[in-house]
C-alpha cells in the first residue's frame, strides 16, 4: 500500500493542487507558507524562568502554537520515565517504532541485524528526544547517539536518567534553546550558555558547524512543529548524503480523530488533553511531499496498531492512524 | 586454604568501600574477559587486607543449575543474539562443573522425566538433543490408562495424531547432562558459583551513599544491576535474576512472590524396575489411593511413579524387595478391582456419527501390563503438592520451572512446563536485546508472564481435577469416571485434542 502511495505523489507537482479544500486553513498554511528563510526568529521556549536571559516575541500566530506545546511538555517532563505515567503509550509503542528501526537501518547501512549492537559505528541524532526513551535502546543497540530536544527540563532528565547506566552514559545531549552541546564528562562550571534564538527545533549551531549524522530520527516530533517545511529542511541538513532520515507521525484521518484525540485523550485518558492537534497532524502523501522538497525520498513506510486485547503494540500495512517513514537522502 | 584467583584485581580501593564490608573480604565474580569455558570461582581469604577490584556485572544470574536452569543457559548459549551474554549459574552442588560421565552400564537412575514431542523438538532446536540420544532414553508411542473399577479403559496411539512418538523417558542426569555438554560446546561465557543464594538485593537503600570508584557499585546503587550474596561469602551484580531453584525456590521468597496451592496427601514412591521383555507402553492405572504408573525406560526397565497417602508410601518404602514386587504387580494387575472389558466393535459405531476418522486404537482391546521382575534400584518417596507462585516476574528478577509452578506428576507434564518456561524466556530476552531494551525491565519480563501463565495455569487445573476426581470412591462418580474413558477412548477428535495437548503441540485444550 505504502507503494502506491509513493507512485501517486510522483504525479503531485505544484503544492497549490495539493491544497484540499476540506483542510483547515491553518494547516495548508503552515505546511505550504514559504516564509523567507531570513524571518526573524521565533519567540523563545515556554520557560522563561529558566534561562531569564531570552526574550519574548508573540508576532506570528505560528509561533504561539509552538509555545503552547512546549508548555504541554514542560508540564509533564518530570514523568518521563515513568512507564504508567502519562508517556506510557510511547513505552508501550517503543520495542515496535526500535524494530521497525533495526530492520530499515541495517538494511540500509548494510548491517547484520542477528547481533545485539547492529548499529556499532553509526552516528545517530534523536530528534525531539524528550526524556530519551528511544536514545537509550538506541546507544544499547551500538549506535553513537546525539539527542536533541527544545526542552532544557527534558534534557536534564534525559541526561540523568542516562548516567544511570554506563552503556547508556555515553548518549550527548544537546538543547536547542541554548545552542550548547554538553558533552557528558564536560564539567557543568566549564560551559558557557549562549543563549540563541532558534528558528526552528534543530539547532542552527549543529547545522552551522556541518555536523552531519549517519540517520536523523524524529519520532512523534513533526506534528508539534511549527513549520514541518523548515523543520524537515533542518533535518536534511543534518543527514549525510546517502544517509536515513526517519520520521514518525501521526496521520490526519478520520480515523485519527476517533483513535488519538477522542479515544486516546477523551475517553481512554492515555494522553493529557489537549497533547495533539489534529490539524497539525499529516498524512502520509503529505510527509512524503515535504520530505521530497527537501531531498530525502521516502523508501519505507509502515503503520503502528495497537491491540486492546494484549495491550501490545505491533508493526502492519495499515497507516491510517499511526505512521513512520523511512527516507534516505539524495546522495551526491 | 589458598587458591588461585583467576580474574584481574583493579587499582585504588576506597575508603567508602573498605568499610562497606563487614568481615573478611571475599573477591567475587569472574572476570569477563578471560571467560571462554566455564571457570570455577575460587576464592581467596585475606584477614587482614580488602582488595577492591572492578566487579564486571553479569548480564544474567541464574540461581539454580538443574534441568530448567540449564535449559535456559543453554538456549541462551545458542540464540545468535543472546550468545554474548555473560552469565553466571549459581548452584551449591559440587559436581556441577565437572563433566559427569554417564556410563552404558550405570542401573537407571529412579529419577526420570517424561519428556513431550514439543519439548523434544526444543531440545532439537538447540542442539542437545543429539547428546540424549547417546545415552539411556525410550520413545513410547503407546499409552493406556484405566482405573481400578472395571469400568472403563482408555488406550493412546501416537499413529492416532499421525505421530511417531507420544513421548520419551529419559533420566534426569541425562537431561542435564546433555544441556551442559551443549553449552561446553559453544564459548558461552558462563560462571558456575558453587554456591547458596543467601541474600539478594533489587533496590538499593537509600542509606548506601558509596562513593565508590566502582562503576558496579555505582550501577547497584543507581538500580540498574541487582545484587546477589551468596553463602560463601562471595557477592555479585547482575542485570538479571533468573530464579530456577525449585518447589523451595530461595530467589521467590526473597524476592517476595506470593504463592497458591495446597498440598495433596499423597507421596509419590519412584524406583526403577526390570521386566522380562521389553516394554514399549506407557501404563497408568488410578486406584483409589492415587495411580500407579509403569514407563518404559529402555532395555527392559521401566519406571515406577506410585502416587499414595503418605503412611502407605512409608511402607512400601521400607518393604523387602520382593514385598513390593509382588505389590506392584498386583497393584497393575487385579489388584482393588477387575480388568476392564475390551471395547465391543458395536460400541465403537455408537460415537462415530460424531465425525472424524476413527482412531486405529479405538479397535484394540484392553492389556495387562507386563509383569515387574525384579527391583532395579533404590525406592524413593517424596511429598506431592500443588505450587503456582502469583507473579512470575518484577523488576530484575523472573522465575521459571518449578519455582513457579509444581504440579502432581500423573500426568507427566512438570518438567516439560519448566522446559517450556526456559525456552520462552530465552527468546523474549532474545527479542528484548533486538529492540536494545535493558534485559531486567518489568515490560520485558511481563511479556514472558503473559506468554506462559495462561498456559501453565490452564495445565495445573486439568491435573488438579484429575487429581480430585480420581480421589474419589463414589459410586456414581465411578461411573462417570467409566463414561469418560469410554468417550475418551471412542470419540476421536477428543482423543485427539487430548494427545495434542498433553505432547505440547497444542497450548490450549481447545477443539481446534
Amino acid at each position: 500500500m505504502a507503494s502506491k502511495l509513493l507512485t501517486k505523489l510522483g504525479a503531485i507537482r505544484d503544492p497549490k493542487i495539493a491544497r484540499n479544500p476540506n483542510l483547515p486553513l491553518n494547516a495548508t498554511r503552515r505546511l505550504f507558507s514559504h516564509r523567507p528563510i531570513s524571518t526573524p526568529p521565533h519567540s523563545p521556549p515556554s520557560s522563561p524562568p529558566d534561562n531569564g536571559k531570552s526574550a519574548h516575541k508573540k508576532s506570528k500566530p505560528t509561533s504561539s502554537l509552538k509555545d503552547l506545546e512546549l508548555a504541554k511538555f514542560s508540564a509533564i517532563a518530570d514523568s518521563w520515565w515513568d512507564s504508567v505515567g502519562p508517556f506510557k503509550p510511547l513505552h508501550a509503542m517503543n520495542p515496535t517504532r526500535l524494530a521497525f528501526l533495526r530492520s530499515t537501518l541495517c538494511r540500509h547501512f548494510r548491517k547484520d541485524p542477528h547481533v545485539a549492537r547492529p548499529f556499532e559505528g553509526l552516528k545517530i541524532v534523536d530528534v525531539g528526544c524528550g526524556g530519551g526513551i528511544l536514545s537509550e535502546p538506541l546507544a544499547r543497540m551500538g549506535a553513537t547517539v546525539t539527542g536533541i530536544d527544545a526542552l532544557e527540563k527534558n534534557i536534564n532528565i534525559a541526561r540523568l536518567h542516562a548516567g544511570l547506566d554506563p552503556v547508556t552514559s555515553t548518549i550527548e545531549y544537546c538543547c536547542t534553546t541554548a545552542g550548547g552541546c554538553w558533552h557528558p564528562l564536560v564539567n557543568e562550571s566549564q560551559l558557557s550558555i549562549h543563549v540563541v534564538q532558534c528558528s526552528s527545533f534543530v539547532p542552527q549551531k549543529l547545522v552551522k558547524e556541518q555536523k552531519m549524522f549517519d540517520a536523523v530520527i524524529a519520532l512523534e516530533v513533526i506534528e508539534h512543529v511549527a513549520d514541518p517545511t523548515e523543520f524537515c529542511k533542518s533535518l536534511s541538513a543534518l543527514t549525510h548524503p546517502g544517509g536515513a532520515t526517519v520520521i514518525s507521525t501521526i496521520n490526519r484521518s478520520m480515523r485519527s480523530y476517533a483513535t488519538a484525540i477522542v479515544a486516546a485523550e477523551y475517553l481512554l485518558h492515555w494522553l493529557p488533553i489537549g497533547t495533539h492537534q489534529w490539524s497539525s497532524f499529516l498524512t502520509p502523501e503529505e510527509l512524503v511531499l515535504i520530505l521530497q522538497r527537501a531531498s530525502i525520498n521516502v523508501k519505507e513506510m509502515a503503520g503502528f496498531v495497537y491491540n486492546p486485547l494484549t495491550g501490545r503494540w505491533s508493526l502492519s500495512d495499515d497507516i491510517s492512524v499511526n505512521f513512520i517513514a523511512f527516507g534516505t537522502k539524495n546522495g551526491q | 586454604m589458598n587458591r588461585a584467583i583467576t580474574r584481574k584485581l583493579a587499582a585504588a580501593a576506597t575508603n567508602a568501600y573498605q568499610s562497606k564490608v563487614l568481615r573478611k573480604n571475599l573477591c567475587g565474580g569472574a572476570n569477563a574477559s578471560a571467560a571462554t569455558s566455564t571457570q570455577i570461582n575460587n576464592h581467596i581469604h585475606e584477614d587482614k587486607q580488602s582488595f577492591t577490584h572492578t566487579v564486571h556485572p553479569y548480564d544474567i544470574a541464574i540461581v539454580g543449575g538443574g534441568m530448567v536452569g540449564m535449559a535456559l543457559a543453554c538456549s541462551l548459549a545458542t540464540t545468535p543474539l543472546t550468545k554474548h551474554l555473560n552469565v553466571a549459574i549459581i548452584d551449591s552442588n559440587p559436581a556441577l562443573g565437572s563433566k559427569v560421565s554417564i556410563k552404558k552400564e550405570d542401573p537407571p537412575d529412579p529419577r526420570v522425566s517424561t519428556v513431550t514431542p514439543a519439548t523434544i523438538s526444543l531440545f532439537k532446536d538447540v542442539g542437545a538433543w543429539q547428546y540424549v540420544q547417546q545415552h539411556r532414553h525410550a520413545y513410547f508411542d503407546k499409552l493406556q490408562v484405566w482405573d481400578y473399577t472395571g469400568l472403563g479403559y482408555t488406550k493412546y496411539y501416537a499413529k492416532d495424531v499421525n505421530k511417531d512418538v507420544l513421548g520419551c523417558v529419559v533420566e534426569n542426569k541425562v537431561l542435564h547432562s546433555s544441556l551442559f555438554s551443549r553449552v561446553e560446546d559453544t564459548d558461552f561465557q558462563k560462571t558456575i558459583h558453587p554456591s547458596r543464594l543467601t541474600l539478594m538485593s533489587l533496590h538499593p537503600s537509600s542509606s548506601s551513599t558509596v562513593e565508590s570508584s566502582s562503576s558496579t557499585e555505582a550501577s547497584y546503587v543507581n538500580g540498574c544491576l541487582a545484587k546477589l550474596e551468596l553463602s560463601d561469602g562471595s557477592s555479585l551484580y547482575a542485570k538479571l535474576v533468573v530464579g530456577a531453584d525449585g518447589a523451595k525456590s530461595q530467589v521467590r521468597q526473597l524476592a517476595g512472590f506470593k504463592t497458591t496451592g495446597w498440598n495433596y496427601s499423597q507421596n509419590a514412591v519412584i524406583c526403577t524396575v526390570e521386566h522380562s521383555v521389553e516394554n514399549q507402553c506407557a501404563w497408568q492405572r488410578f486406584l483409589p489411593g492415587g495411580p500407579i504408573a509403569l514407563l518404559p525406560m529402555g532395555d527392559k526397565f521401566s519406571n515406577i511413579v506410585w502416587t499414595m497417602n503418605p503412611k502407605e508410601a512409608a511402607d512400601c518404602k521400607s518393604m523387602n524387595e520382593d514385598d513390593f514386587v509382588k505389590a506392584v504387580n498386583h497393584a497393575l494387575d487385579y489388584g482393588y478391582g477387575p480388568h476392564p472389558k475390551s471395547s465391543l466393535l458395536a460400541s465403537a459405531d455408537m460415537f462415530s456419527w460424531l465425525g472424524g476418522n476413527l482412531v486405529i486404537s479405538a479397535n484394540d482391546s484392553f492389556e495387562v501390563p507386563p509383569k515387574v521382575v525384579k527391583l532395579a534400584s533404590a525406592r524413593m518417596a517424596f511429598p506431592l503438592s500443588l505450587m503456582h507462585a502469583k507473579d512470575y516476574a518484577s523488576r530484575r528478577v523472573v522465575l521459571i520451572g518449578d519455582a513457579a509452578h509444581a504440579v502432581h506428576p500423573l500426568a507427566g507434564q512438570g518438567v516439560n512446563l519448566g522446559f517450556g518456561d526456559a525456552f520462552a524466556l530465552s527468546r523474549i530476552i532474545a527479542e528484548g536485546i533486538a529492540v536494545g531494551m535493558d534485559i531486567g525491565e518489568v515490560s520485558l519480563l511481563k511479556k514472558y508472564e503473559a506468554e506462559r501463565k495462561p498456559a501453565n495455569v490452564t495445565m495445573m487445573a486439568i491435573l488438579d481435577g484429575f487429581q480430585k476426581a480420581y480421589s474419589v470412591d463414589f459410586g456414581p462418580l465411578n461411573i462417570l469416571r467409566a463414561a469418560a474413558f469410554h468417550g475418551a477412548h471412542h470419540i476421536s477428535p477428543l482423543k485427539r485434542s487430548i494427545i495434542s495437548y498433553a505432547s505440547g503441540e497444542q497450548r490450549l485444550p481447545l477443539f481446534s
